[in-house]
């Protein structure tokens, strides 16, 4: 079940071009997601994590326009009409926002919240719409009570049920989570974390999970997919990745991420700023900041390359295996 | 806040206001220059008894205090007394001009609703030329004065097209919706300026929100998306906006009604401010005011029904 019509979510060269911009916002992902699995996908904010999986629903910003395809289960969402499109939204891809406050209509009650979509498409009854939204209150580990509840009166970890609940609502093959846990407070996060976790299970969908934290994608995901400006720096199964990084960006990331292994908790934020949109940029993006930079980096863009011996794993550095117990060094140790 | 304290605090605080209104009304009439007396007999030779008869039988030689207390007593009763001019009671004659008065006023009432939030609505949703058009007119139409509206609306539709009279106020429903159209529009056509820029504005401000495009992420069809998380997300502002619309209907009314000889309650209270028909004149200010208080209390009501974060008597911003 794993031919590339059947993958859940088939990303292929998504470029994304913004009016203003000197280069694409996105240049050229490749991404899956197959059924049943989790991906994380990581960056600093501002690399175009979130870019990327809204344009998953097409919820692109105005005047974009998109080059690839996006394939969920094998249909193009970029050639979909507005029909098609609503039906994706509705029961194929459903997506968790960041701050569950601003994504609700604070106006309308939770009820109204979860069934309009699937009312409002006539594709459910009142009443049935209703069973269901309470069912997934339920699996979300909230009351039926809730329904008739306004958002006002929830609180942040709550609505983020909510928003789980309303994703579930169609039943959809992928669930898109942008940075889920960002807005919630420490131990909210880990209920929501393990919550999507056992739903994505019980339920059989795809997840794709967007993190600037690279602990919680070790923790959630199956693989991962390392971005940096716009572009696939890295990808692998989380495991491997995080122990061997390929990549100076993923080293420099898992330096400054907080973690157990991390002797004295030291932590260094990377060096420099990623570049502006307004640059053009030629060779590897990460040049400017990196500590192995030779000249070949800046004038090169480098390939995607499938890591020697680990074949599930695609690096984009020229000095990859060069730097490979560097690297895996640096990031444990700094 | 429990609703009957909130209703008890608003009541007590809207009698103390009428209170104050109807001192400040009497006290401006007693003030002002001229004297009723002087006012009715004029042109004529009048004798001094006249004069003293006249002076007896509305008190005005006795002291403002007086005066003003008796006065208050009265309407406190429901007696508002007599007209100096027409010699009949003030209650009357409000009630023989309130018909056309209050037609007129829900004419264009549901003039301004209606085409204030579909100009707005269409505004904000089309954007555009469409959008530039409303724009330029809603601007034309909130910087034109009403007796200027007045007297286009004449010249086009009726001396010009024929389509609707230019004055007066008909008898019977029909006759009187055909006669009071161009009165209703001319006392209209500011507020619809105005709501419909309100409407725009807010509707705008509410599309940038996240949730909007959370429910558009979600499948919501754009129809039900404008209607369901934009434009009522909008009516907190509209309805906060209803003591402004009322207030402001009611006083256009008087040059409206002037303008198109509507013999209504605007028309009466033009006429008994240069007769210097004190009575009457007081009657219908303390009224105004009365329904201008009366409105923003029942917009206060109704706001938590519209915004459920709204809670009774504290108004908050409503996206
Ligand atoms: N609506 C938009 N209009 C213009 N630029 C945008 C818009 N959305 C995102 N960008 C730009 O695209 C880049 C990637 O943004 P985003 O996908 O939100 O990053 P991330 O989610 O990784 O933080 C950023 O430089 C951001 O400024
Ligand atoms: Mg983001």
């Amino acid at each position: 079940m794993t031919t590339p019509a059947e993958t859940t979510l088939d990303m292929r060269g998504l470029r994304l071009h913004l009016p203003g911009a000197a280069r694409p916002v996105l240049a050229g992902i490749d991404l899956t997601v197959a059924e049943r699995e989790t991906v994380a996908l990581v960056g600093e904010s501002g690399s175009g994590k979130s870019l990327t999986s809204r344009s998953v629903l097409r919820l692109l910003p105005p005047g974009a326009t998109t080059e690839g395809v996006i394939a969920v289960q094998g249909e193009d969402v970029l050639a979909m009409n507005a029909k098609r499109l609503r039906h994706l939204r509705t029961h194929t891809a459903a997506m968790i926002f960041q701050d569950p406050r601003a994504a609700i209509n604070p106006l309308r009650r939770v009820g109204d919240f979860l069934t309009e979509s699937l009312r409002l498409n006539a594709d459910l009854s009142d009443d049935t719409a209703a069973e269901r939204a309470a069912r997934m209150l339920d699996a979300v580990g909230l009351g039926e009570r809730v329904l008739g509840q306004y958002p006002g009166q929830l609180s942040g970890g709550m609505l983020q049920r909510v928003m789980i609940a309303s994703a579930l609502m169609g039943d959809p093959a992928l669930i898109l989570a942008d940075e889920p846990t960002t807005a919630l407070d420490v131990t909210t996060q880990a209920e929501v974390v393990g919550l999507l976790d056992d739903l994505r299970e019980r339920f059989g969908t795809g997840l794709l999970f967007v993190t600037h934290d690279l602990g919680l994608a070790a923790a959630i995901s199956d693989r991962v997919y390392v971005m940096y400006a716009g572009r696939i720096a890295e990808t692998g199964p989380a495991q491997a990745m995080f122990e061997r990084p390929r990549h100076p960006y993923t080293a420099a990331l898992l330096r400054s991420t907080p973690r157990l292994a991390t002797p004295q908790g030291r932590l260094a934020a990377i060096k420099g700023q990623p570049p502006s949109l307004r640059e053009e940029l030629t060779g590897c993006p990460f040049a400017a900041r990196c500590a192995f930079t030779t000249p070949v980096c800046t004038e090169e863009l480098p390939p995607h390359v499938p890591v020697r011996s680990e074949p599930t794993r695609l690096v984009a550095c020229h000095h990859s295996d060069e730097l490979a117990d560097q690297l895996a060094e640096s990031a444990l140790h700094d | 806040m429990t609703f009957l304290r909130f209703a008890l605090r608003r009541l007590a605080e809207m009698a103390a206001t009428l209170l104050a209104a109807s001192f400040l009304i009497f006290g401006a009439m007693y003030l002002a220059p001229g004297n009723p007396a002087s006012f009715l007999l004029s042109g004529r030779s009048a004798s001094p008894e006249a004069f003293r008869a006249i002076n007896a039988q509305y008190h005005l030689n006795d002291p403002f205090w007086q005066q003003y207390l008796r006065w208050l007593g009265q309407v406190l009763r429901g007696d508002f007394g007599r007209s100096i001019e027409y010699r009949t009671p003030v209650s009357t004659l409000l009630a023989s001009r309130l018909p056309s008065t209050l037609l007129l006023v829900a004419m264009a009432l549901a003039l301004v609703v209606v085409i204030g939030l579909a100009l707005g609505w269409t505004g904000a949703v089309r954007g555009g030329a469409t959008d530039s058009t409303i724009l330029v007119a809603t601007t034309f139409a909130v910087g034109t004065p009403s007796f200027v509206a007045a007297v286009l609306l004449q010249g086009l539709f009726s001396v010009k097209l024929g389509w609707f009279p230019s004055s007066g106020t008909g008898s019977g429903p029909a006759s009187m919706l055909w006669h009071l159209t161009l009165p209703a529009l001319a006392l209209a056509h500011y507020l619809i300026g105005m709501l419909a820029r309100v409407t725009r504005s807010a509707m705008l401000e509410v599309m940038g929100h996240e949730h909007v495009t959370v429910a558009r992420s979600r499948g919501v069809p754009e129809r039900a998306v404008i209607r369901r998380h934009v434009f009522r997300n909008t009516l907190g502002t509209v309805l906060t906006m209803g003591g402004l619309i009322v207030s402001t209907l009611l006083i256009c009314t008087v040059l409206v009604e002037t303008a198109f000889s509507v013999n209504g309650v605007g028309q009466l209270l033009d006429l008994s401010t240069t007769t210097k028909d004190f009575p009457v004149v007081q009657a219908i200010s303390l009224i105004i005011v009365a329904i201008f208080m009366i409105v923003n209390f029942l917009v206060d009501l109704l706001l938590p029904l519209v915004d459920p974060r709204v809670t009774l008597g504290t108004r908050g911003g409503a996206v």
